[in-house]
């Protein structure tokens, strides 16, 4: 009996049938795209884009060049050189993110201990000449200085789940 | 003006026959080029239409230049000629695919009077002219001397040799019906209504037509000749630039002889779905044949991209046992049940 029933489908191209209705009235459908650059997604608090380096609201730099980044880095993109500054603070003097290397896992972010390096909502950026994807101490604290607001929000935002 | 008119006067009436005649293929083949861009076009944002995305929407207002870009880009890029390829035939091949697919529009039938020449065996004609196109596949893949082309050469030759036989025995089945070869006497022989066309009393002829159709013209799901998940691009790998360009266009015209060549023989052409009925008849006989033809062979192309969109590619077995133990058997079983019709005169098609 099943095999009748099966010649009969087959024969008369029911299945494919039903298949073609599927696709027509996809065809109708609203559509889900968004036009890129006059439309953005919707960006998490927990995005992980470009990297920054924050300060405290006294002009501080927050990072204490305990290389906990450096070493939960799976990529190995970060590189670390530290000594006392005249203060007797200890403090980085090199801090340089490879973002050929980085995957943007946000382990670094989630190892610091005092809120230093995290990954802003900064997803459109690029590189015209060799070296610049070398992210210097200097260019993270000014995405950090660029970024403060938004990212003190983002840290709020995630306090109760981290 | 004057002076034209003398001037066309005094040439020899074999001379202004071959003008006149050049003027018609151009005014058949220019628009043909014309649409075959837009039915590219048209597939893209129909295919992404039916995957809920919007396709190419950024060259010019909503990307009608889209096709234009993409051809002026295929030409200026360069066309690459691989090593040891045979390079007479490894340029002549998209040629002669590209060249029967315009050749077949000859006898085509626009509207009641409107055919370039209304020949006697136009069918016969279609069906040697398709024949030949399938040269340029396996010429092209075979002068690639490239593994991958070569590939698809082989499939695709196995593939229009099963389907050819479905394909033509579809035809005689529209021959035995029509009692003619030409393609008016086609169309004028399904006079009468929707219900008078052809469709109908051929229903499976019609179904295999199509299906062959489509796996002739190497369209998925029936594409394994390109098949790009498997053989990269088959016959075609090492074309680019101009010459890729030219094979492109031959699977899109063809695509658009098929439909139309559909349209005429299973949907009565030039005529109108209404013609005869009462009160519809006399309300739509002034629109225009060709009218009637430009949509019926735009649902035909329609069906093309909507079966591109909807159906996975067919196993190579699979596509062998279709077309040999189904389609063959039942256009050869459906062949003699319209003989019977026709020689008993069955009503309301045959009377």
């Amino acid at each position: 009996m099943n095999v009748f029933k099966n010649y009969f489908k087959s024969l008369f191209l029911l299945e494919l049938f039903r298949g073609l209705s599927v696709t027509g009235r996809y065809l109708f459908r609203k559509k889900f795209t968004i036009m890129y650059p006059e439309e953005k997604a919707p960006v998490s608090p927990r995005f992980r884009g470009l990297h920054a380096l924050r300060r405290y609201p006294n002009g501080e730099e927050r990072c204490i060049a305990c290389k906990l980044c450096e070493a939960t880095c799976p990529a190995l993109a970060i590189t670390i050189e530290a000594e006392p500054r005249e203060d007797g603070s200890r403090r980085t003097t090199r801090y340089d993110i490879d973002l050929f290397k980085c995957i943007y896992c946000g382990y670094c972010q989630e190892a610091c201990p005092v809120d230093a390096i995290v990954e802003t909502r900064i997803y459109e950026y690029h590189f015209e000449n060799r070296g610049e994807n070398i992210m210097t101490k200097e260019k993270l604290l000014a995405v950090g200085d660029k970024c403060e607001a938004q990212l003190a929000a983002d840290i709020e935002a995630q306090a109760k789940v981290r | 003006m004057e002076f034209l008119i003398s001037l066309w006067e005094a040439l020899p009436y074999e001379l202004q026959y071959l003008i006149w005649t050049m003027i018609k293929i151009v005014a058949i083949v220019l628009p043909m080029m014309l649409l075959v861009a837009y039915y590219t076009y048209a597939e893209r944002k129909i295919i992404g239409y039916m995957q809920v995305r919007v396709g190419p929407n950024r060259v010019g207002p909503k990307g009608w230049l889209q096709p234009i870009a993409d051809a002026l880009k295929l030409m200026f890029k360069e066309i690459i000629i691989p090593a040891n390829a045979n390079k007479l035939l490894f340029l002549m091949a998209p040629a002669i695919t590209l060249g029967p697919a315009l050749a077949a529009w000859a006898v085509f039938p626009f509207d009641e009077k409107l055919v370039l020449a209304d020949i006697n065996a136009g069918l016969l004609y279609i069906l040697a002219l398709t024949s030949v196109g399938v040269y340029g596949v396996i010429i092209g893949g075979w002068a690639s001397n490239s593994k991958y082309a070569f590939l698809g050469t082989m499939r695709s030759a196995a593939q229009i040799v099963a389907y050819e036989i479905a394909m033509g025995f579809a035809l005689v089945g529209v021959l035995v019906a029509a009692g003619s070869l030409n393609l008016g006497e086609i169309i004028r022989a399904q006079e009468g209504g929707l219900f008078s066309w052809f469709w109908l009393p051929l229903l499976p002829l019609f179904a295999v037509y199509v299906i062959s159709g489509v796996a002739e013209t190497n369209r998925a799901p029936f594409d394994v000749a390109e098949g790009e998940s498997e053989i990269v691009a088959g016959f075609h790998v090492e074309y680019s630039g101009m010459a890729f360009a030219v094979y492109f266009l031959a699977e899109y015209a063809n695509m658009i002889l098929i439909s139309a060549l559909t349209a005429v023989m299973f949907f009565g052409g030039w005529l109108s779905p209404f013609q005869g009925w009462p009160v519809l008849g006399p309300l739509f006989d002034w629109v225009p044949g060709f009218f009637w033809l430009v949509i019926k062979t735009g649902f035909f192309m329609f069906l093309f991209l909507w079966l591109r969109a909807t159906f996975p590619r067919y196993r190579y077995d699979q596509i062998m046992r279709l077309g040999w133990k189904v389609f063959i058997p039942i256009t050869i079983v459906w062949i003699a049940v319209v003989g019977l019709a026709v020689v008993y005169q069955v009503p309301w098609w045959f009377d």
